[in-house]
């Protein structure tokens, strides 16, 4: 089932009533959600993503716009008419249910001609419980699991019931680390069996990345960019984007451009054709630094961080926007820590140039 | 140095006379609160013995601290003397009936309150509670000629209509309705859940020990109920149990037959502690939010 | 969060309570007014097709009728004597208790025993206890069978037997029967209520008293008052405003007259003022009686968080 999010415009009044100040939560997002792909909603908090998803969910109601399943139109449909399964933050079990009742709970609203005999709706249940491997644990209160079981019991709640679209609000936030790279990986194993197409928000980009076959980035309300992950991060269309994805961060520098050279601080780093002299803000991924005795790019090194496969060096410069640069290396590279001096030579896809005043990406050749 | 250790040289460092006023001050304390509470009781205590007692004995220059003849006819006499089986059963009938309907009302109007959206929420919720200021004397007042208008007087929809409604069991539940985490009912709308569904199959069980609360303090209502039903339905069939009592020991002071009338006391007080011994929790809780009796 | 078009909805649910509340809440409140500025209104004679003029009569002929002032003294009576007797017992019994670990459950039910009782019933209990049986009953040479088992234990310890409710019984007896089995009915909810705010005082407070080395009778007037004022504040307030509607623990020892045989209605009350009004069908009268009751305890209320405002630590 393919989503479509057309105009998609979300307006919360003021909640002082003195001032006419509007929060415009979600503005006018456009996009066709390819049918049965994982879709990751990212971006920092209040960027519109929950209110997205709760608007694809039906408990909130777009002030513009449409929402499409396949080709009906649910704008209109309430939440319970929609078949969508969602999936809370804080799971949202029904405390006083056995996780048999709690898995069972949406067969048994179903209405009438949808409604399935007794030993249908466990058969669904246990199905659904052992899609996620809960199924030893049927007689349980939420209270006896730990927040991992508490998460599979949601998600096989939400799916018993085959649901149109699945959504995933902030799904592994609540998880310990180890347990959230593990529930992730089972996240994408449940999503490819069922084949349902899946919306989830996070705001931890590595989260997004890992699984998702699309990524949506967000920021106050309005749509930044979409496409594959490595995409987005191979190639951020501005600078929000480009300091969003990737850990550890992108370095950022003040730079300018002058007659075809794209210079940080005194270093020319790059050449630029056919691009017009301004200051711009470069962007350089940590893994983007090659260690070069004739590199242009001159950093005082501070200090060494060895990490087994890599290295990663601490050091800074007059025109880096942060106090620290820090670039990965391979481990092979020798460096003598009792240097004062580092010299970069830099990979050109992995510097990326941006407008001063608007940080849109200004595009450079790379040769 | 761990916690133990330093409490136990703490111990060690208190000197033998610290020790002594230690002890004094605990035996007073324990002797204080022993003698208040035998006070407290005492009456309940006199209500039994003399129950159990002979006319004869009751009267004797010296009391006796405990019946030298165990007599269960008093028991009978009051039963049929006050007439207590028919009171029993209208004051049961009124407060099962109305309990029922005021527990219908409340979990929908706090349900209202506490999770639908509608124009004037807040206001009306304060304007609600603003009528808890009020003394229920001022509302009596019309309300018996209300009730005389309708044609309700001696009747038992008089003594359960107008006092359906509670103010505070609605903001004691909605109070109770509000701690359910509103993602609960985001999940129950997403799993196709009407309102009313909700409200029965996820509020309501959460909420049992706050409903449990509600429906004791209803029902001891009912029982120590006086002044209304003295007011509009103090007839024979309608009677209820506070009022039959005191109409059938009209005498307090004077030569009286005690022993009869203690009796009917007890008989009237023995199913408050029943409650009270199996239900003690769920009516202290439910006090100690509310200041208001029965 | 749910947004819903359907208010409707929400109004449906209401509309139970709200219907009631109409009728048997709302009205009443302008009804009573309205009855209490029409002069010497009677619903009997309002019936019958009798108009009534507008004016404050009931409230000036009220205030000056013999027997509203007897019911107001006795309330008032009724109120500094019940309140803070009750207020201060209650709170010495709570820190004992909260100071107990052995015990502690069952005297703390033991002590809030009284809250479920009928105060009718339990009334007669009192009456009973206090009773000279056989005595005072009109006739002179009746013979004293029994002085009653308060009597007796007065006598027991030494003292003179007291004529407390009988036929001829003094109105500072009488009113001491009434404080004392006023207090009794009241502790129970003022001790559940200080313990309560007693065992939810962080126990850090007390060990850094403990480490500086302040006294117990510091610590109590310093840590622990401070620290329950707002329950204090919270009892003393409910406890005046049930002071004020007093009435069925009278009945309770007195039965309807009142008071002892040979003066009924002595010990009568506001309510008691309002219900006798109302049964005459006087509800001019019965309602200006009511509002100033209303209006007494509002004040009251207000004085008394006005001065916990001062007083009530944070």
């Amino acid at each position: 089932m393919k989503v479509v999010l057309q105009n998609l415009t979300k307006i919360f009044p003021s909640r002082n009533k003195k001032s006419s100040e509007e929060v415009v939560a979600v503005n006018n997002f456009n996009y066709e959600i390819p049918d049965g792909k994982l879709i990751g909603l990212l971006g920092p908090s209040g960027c519109g993503k929950s209110t997205t998803l709760y608007m694809i969910s039906g408990l909130q109601k777009p002030s513009s716009g449409k929402i499409f399943f396949g080709d009906d139109d649910v704008t209109e449909l309430s939440t319970e008419n929609r078949g969508v399964g969602l999936v809370f933050q804080n799971y949202a079990l029904y405390p006083h249910m056995t996780v048999k009742q709690n898995i069972l709970f949406p067969l048994q609203n179903l209405k009438k001609e949808d409604r399935l005999s007794k030993d249908e709706m466990l058969k669904r249940a246990y199905n659904a419980a052992k899609l996620v491997q809960i199924d030893n644990l049927m007689d349980r209160k939420p209270s006896e699991l730990s927040g991992g079981q508490q998460q599979r019991v949601a998600i096989a709640r939400a799916l018993v019931k085959m649901p149109r679209v699945l959504l995933l609000d902030e799904p592994l936030s609540n998880l310990d680390a180890r347990l959230r790279l593990q529930t992730r990986e089972e996240i994408r194993r449940i999503q490819r069996e069922t084949q349902i197409t899946t919306v989830f928000v996070t705001h931890d980009q590595e989260e997004a990345m890992s699984i998702s076959d699309y990524i949506v980035v967000m920021k106050l309300g309005v749509v930044q960019q979409i496409g594959e992950p490595q995409e987005v991060y191979d190639n951020p269309c501005n600078l929000f984007v480009a300091k969003f994805l990737g850990t550890p961060p992108i370095n950022v520098f003040n730079g300018s451009i002058k007659g075809g050279k794209l210079f940080i601080g005194e270093d020319a780093v790059m050449d630029v054709a056919g691009v017009a002299d301004q200051n711009v803000i470069v962007g350089i991924r940590p893994e983007g630094f090659i260690l070069d005795e004739n590199g242009p790019l001159h950093c005082n090194l501070r200090n060494l961080e060895v990490m087994g496969r890599d290295v990663s060096i601490v050091s800074d410069n007059a025109a880096s926007v942060n106090p620290i640069i820090r670039s990965i290396i391979n481990a092979d590279n020798k460096i003598d820590p009792s240097k004062k001096c580092v010299r970069f030579s830099i990979k050109p896809h992995k510097i990326f140039v941006f407008n001063q005043e608007t940080e849109e990406r200004i595009q450079v050749e790379v040769k | 140095m761990s916690m133990t250790t330093m409490h136990e040289r703490d111990m060690q460092q208190l000197t033998a006379k610290q020790r002594v006023v230690k002890f004094i001050v605990k035996f007073f304390v324990y002797a204080f609160l022993i003698i208040t509470a035998l006070t407290v009781l005492f009456p309940f205590y006199w209500m039994i013995i003399s129950s159990l007692k002979s006319l004869e004995e009751y009267r004797l220059s010296v009391p006796t601290f405990w019946p030298h003849k165990v007599l269960l006819s008093n028991y009978v006499e009051a039963f049929t003397a006050a007439n207590l089986g028919r009171l029993f059963m209208n004051t049961l009938y009124v407060g099962v009936v109305s309990t029922i309907l005021s527990l219908i009302i409340t979990v929908l109007t706090a349900f209202a309150f506490a999770r639908l959206e509608f124009k004037g929420k807040e206001t009306l919720f304060a304007l609600l509670l603003a009528t808890m200021m009020i003394p229920g004397e001022l509302f009596t007042i019309t309300n018996y000629s209300t009730v005389t208008q309708l044609g309700w007087i001696g009747s038992f929809k008089v003594l359960i209509i107008p006092f359906l409604v509670s103010v505070f069991y609605i903001y004691l539940l909605r109070q109770n309705f509000l701690q359910i985490p509103n993602e609960l009912y985001l999940a129950a709308k997403v799993d196709g859940t009407s309102d009313l569904k909700y409200l029965w199959k996820v509020m309501v069980p959460l909420s049992m020990p706050t409903l449990i609360s509600i429906t004791i303090l209803k029902m001891m209502g009912s029982w120590n109920s006086y002044i209304w039903p003295r007011l509009v339905a103090n007839d024979e069939a309608h009677r209820m149990i506070t009022n039959g009592l005191r109409n059938a020991f009209r005498d307090t002071a004077g030569d009286i037959n005690y022993p009869v009338q203690m009796a009917a006391v007890a008989i009237v007080s023995a199913p408050l502690f029943l409650v009270f011994i199996f239900l003690r929790k769920y009516i202290m809780s439910g006090v100690s939010r509310s200041g208001i009796k029965g | 969060m749910v947004e819903s078009k359907h208010q409707w909805k929400a109004w449906i649910y209401l509309a139970p309570a709200i219907a009631l509340l109409l009728v048997f809440t709302i009205w009443p409140i302008f009804n009573t007014v309205r009855m209490a500025l029409l002069e010497n209104y009677s619903g009997l004679k309002a019936a019958g097709g009798a108009t009534f003029a507008f004016g404050f009569g009931n409230f000036t002929k009220v205030i000056h009728y013999q027997k509203f002032i007897t019911c107001m003294k006795n309330t008032v009576l009724l109120c500094i004597w019940t309140v803070p007797i009750s207020t201060f017992l209650a709170l010495l019994i709570a820190v004992a208790l909260n100071s107990i670990k052995p015990l502690q459950k069952v005297l703390q039910t033991i002590f809030f025993l009284p809250y479920v009782t009928n105060s009718i019933a339990i009334g007669m209990v009192f009456a009973a206890m206090f009773n000279m049986v056989g005595s005072f009953y009109g006739t002179e040479n009746e013979l004293i069978v029994t002085a009653g088992i308060i009597n007796n234990l007065i006598e027991l310890f030494g003292g003179q037997a007291v004529n407390w409710i009988n036929y001829g019984s003094s109105y500072m007896a009488n009113m001491t029967v009434m404080i004392v089995y006023i207090v009794w009915n009241a502790l129970p909810f003022k001790i559940l209520i200080l313990l309560g705010g007693l065992q939810s005082i962080n126990k850090q407070y007390y060990d850094a008293a403990r480490v500086d080395g302040t006294s117990r009778r510091r610590i109590f007037t310093h840590i622990t008052v401070p620290l329950l004022s707002p329950m204090l504040a919270y009892v003393i307030i409910t406890g005046f405003i049930g002071g004020f509607k007093e009435y069925t623990s009278i009945v309770g020892i007195f039965g309807e007259t009142m008071g002892p045989a040979d003066d009924a209605g002595r010990l009568n009350t506001m309510v008691g003022f309002i219900y006798d009004a109302l049964s005459t069908n006087s509800q001019g009268r019965a309602s200006a009686a009511a509002l100033i009751l209303f209006a007494i305890i509002l004040v009251v209320t207000l004085i008394n968080l006005q001065v916990s405002k001062k007083r009530v630590h944070y």
